[in-house]
């Protein structure tokens, strides 16, 4: 019997304890994102961290939460009042529905009953994670609309402008799995992985879809939409209390929901790493959930990771980034990968398909070649600007050439 | 007639729950279309129309045509009415609909271009309906919901699909080339070269800020320059605009010297 099959015969009840679960699962995780990302971000900063709350620190986010719930709630004189609640509940309800897809473990027995951690299973799965996290945005925009002040405008604006854009790249760099998998339900495209990864066999997608993901969740180095250094806190500048708690809630669960379906789609999901399969039995297959979040919380020490070490990317720059270099990759990427796949499906000799990736090598490398030979002539030919002569002494001013070689 | 009638019935019958769905969400996306028309903002109009799209959605996945509910939030409400929110909050945070007629008789134009459409897609609906038998859902679906859309797009409907997606990429370039200028404002790389060019080296390292050498150091105070005289464009020139510049007069250092002596 397949998952989805399995999922689709639990009782209602069992349906209510998985989301109960879940559920659990995105707040306890949140608890101990924040404080493994400050604890993290301290140590690649040559710092402590917070240490005091409990044993290491671990309480911090528990006495933050605390205290953010406990502060004054403000909703200032300017701001919409009705569309200023809805946002941080848009933000806080729908970062929680992505979960409803994930298969979170393998077969399990959960109160006496055989079934799976997944709370449903729809055949456009991962198009339906994609609906979630576009609705999801509306907070943030709504957020900053609805503020009634200059920064948090222009933070939501930033927001839309940037969701729009990298969730085409997401969208094209999921292309590549659907065909290989010949399904859009995310249990079939983790068991169409079971002779190996997407993340090693579709690596181009994958690339794409890490950028991607980290440009859709607002995360540093992409978090133009609150860029504190130039927007003071972006959309929830004028949030306080359990509305900005919400808001802080969202983005982290944003974070497990698309490091689950990276896990989900591109490193097997729950299944054991390669040569580790037998760990899949133990404790009666739970221990699959071990895999699982030890998959999620790797992508997230990649977004840890990255806010440590990169700066922030200028606004210009990261839409270009989005719709000069990554759609025109993935596209270019779903061409050859469907090339590929046609090729084996219609058993061509081993001959044919190495041909074909040798060509496609080839013409990409003549791409390069042909590109930076053309803006080196483009530099060469440029005329410097005339500009008047100064009418004081000033140092000599260093030519473009030598700076620019 | 009467077989066609009573054939609508049985398709009408709607099981509870998906009874108990409609009945809930249908009036609140009439209520929604009805605001969407009412509402002053042009952003809360915006909002209760992306309601009504995902209501819409929700109806779909209700009848079992999951795919084309969740591409109607993927495209309409996380796309298209984003792009829309996008331009509302450029144009600005207050602006509601104009009432007064640019375009003379565009009302009676618009009234006419409606009527045309309905009477299109009646008839359409109304050709496919009557001369078939419905062969129902769980017949199409056979192959699976996505499966069966992609056998229809791809096989029958491939030229119409095309002539659609060629004329919407034509429609997108059209609107590049309409708004299109040249680039009015000189590169940051030319300003900054000029900068350094120019008359006097006083603005190369960024102008003052409000408050430098004066007496206060608010955001609408301005700068004193090594002389005394304020600088002006050390405010910022929203709150020029505003007036909300507090008067620069007072601030201005006088050589006092040369009076006490």
């Amino acid at each position: 019997m397949t998952i989805s099959q399995l999922i689709g015969m639990d009782p209602g009840w069992i349906s209510a304890i998985k989301g109960l679960i879940a559920f659990v699962i995105c707040v306890l995780l949140t608890l101990f994102a924040i404080w493994a990302e400050r604890r993290i971000v301290a140590r690649m900063q040559m710092r402590v961290g917070p240490n005091r709350v409990g044993k290491f620190g671990l309480l911090q986010s528990l006495a933050d939460g605390v205290k953010l719930a406990l502060k004054e709630d403000i909703i200032p004189k300017a701001a919409d009042r009705i569309v200023f609640v809805i946002a941080p509940i848009i933000s806080a309800t729908t970062c929680f529905m992505a979960f409803a897809v994930m298969p979170m473990t393998g077969k399990v027995s959960l109160f006496g009953h055989t079934t799976a951690l997944q709370l449903t299973d729809i055949p456009v799965g991962v198009l339906y994670v994609l609906a979630i996290a576009s609705v999801g945005v509306y907070g943030i925009v709504l957020a900053g609309w609805s503020s009634g002040s200059t920064y948090p405008l222009l933070g939501g604006l930033r927001s839309s402008a940037q969701v729009i854009s990298y969730e085409v790249a997401m969208g094209l760099s999921l292309v590549a799995v659907f065909m290989y998998a010949g399904s859009m339900s995310t249990a079939d495209i983790v068991a169409a992985q079971a002779h190996g990864w997407y993340a090693v066999i579709l690596f181009p997608s994958f690339v794409i879809y890490l950028i991607s993901m980290v440009g859709e969740t607002n995360r540093a180095p992409f978090d133009l939409a609150e860029a504190e250094g130039e927007l003071v806190g972006g959309f929830h500048t004028e949030y306080s209390s359990l509305k900005f708690a919400l808001f802080f809630l969202a983005e982290y669960v944003n974070i497990m929901g698309v490091s689950a379906l990276a896990t989900t789609l591109f490193l097997g999901g729950y299944h054991a790493l390669p040569g580790l399969g037998f760990t899949e039995n133990w404790l009666g297959g739970w221990f699959t959930l071990f895999w699982f979040l030890g998959k999620v919380l790797a992508f997230f020490f990649i977004f840890i990771w990255l806010r440590g070490t990169l700066p922030r990317m200028r606004y210009d720059q990261f839409m270009k980034f989005g719709w000069k270099v990554l759609i025109p990759t993935s596209l270019v990427w779903i061409m050859v990968g469907s090339t590929f796949h046609l090729l084996k499906m219609r058993n061509a000799s081993r001959i044919a398909i190495m041909g074909f990736g040798i060509g496609v090598f080839l013409l990409i490398m003549a791409g390069f070649t042909f590109s930076e030979w053309s803006v080196k002539r483009a530099k060469a030919n440029a005329v410097e600007p005339e500009l008047p002569a100064p009418s004081f002494p000033v140092p000599s001013i260093t030519r473009s050439e030598y700076i620019n070689g | 007639m009467h077989n066609l009638f009573s054939a609508a019935l049985t398709i009408g019958a709607t099981k509870t729950p998906e009874a108990v769905q409609f009945w809930i969400l249908a009036p609140l996306a009439v209520l929604a279309a009805v605001g969407m028309l009412v509402v002053k903002k042009a952003v809360h109009s915006a909002l209760l129309l992306a309601w009504i799209m995902i209501s819409l959605a929700i109806f779909y996945i209700a009848q079992d045509a999951l795919f084309l509910g969740i591409v109607q939030v993927v495209v309409y409400t996380g796309a298209v009415m984003m792009l829309f929110l996008f331009i509302l909050m450029l144009v600005g945070v207050d602006s509601s609909g104009s009432l007064v007629e640019n375009i003379k008789g565009q009302r009676g134009a618009a009234f006419a271009a409606a009527l045309g459409l309905g009477g299109l897609l009646t008839s359409l609906i109304g050709r496919a309906i009557v001369p078939h038998e419905a062969i129902g859902l769980t017949v199409s679906n056979s192959a699976g919901n996505v499966q069966g859309i992609a056998q229809e797009l791809f096989t029958q409907y491939v030229w119409a699909f095309e002539v659609v997606s060629a004329l919407l990429i034509t429609a997108a370039l059209g609107a590049m080339v309409l708004a299109h200028t040249p680039k009015s404002s000189p590169s940051q790389r030319f300003l900054s070269t000029a900068r350094f060019r120019g008359e006097s080296l006083s603005a190369t390292a960024g102008l003052a800020p409000s408050g430098v050498f004066a007496r206060h150091n608010a955001v609408d105070v301005p700068a004193l320059l090594p002389d005394g005289s304020v600088a002006a464009e050390s405010i910022s020139a929203t709150l020029e605009a505003r007036g909300d510049m507090i008067v620069s007069t007072p601030f201005e250092m006088k050589p006092q010297i040369e009076e006490e002596n």
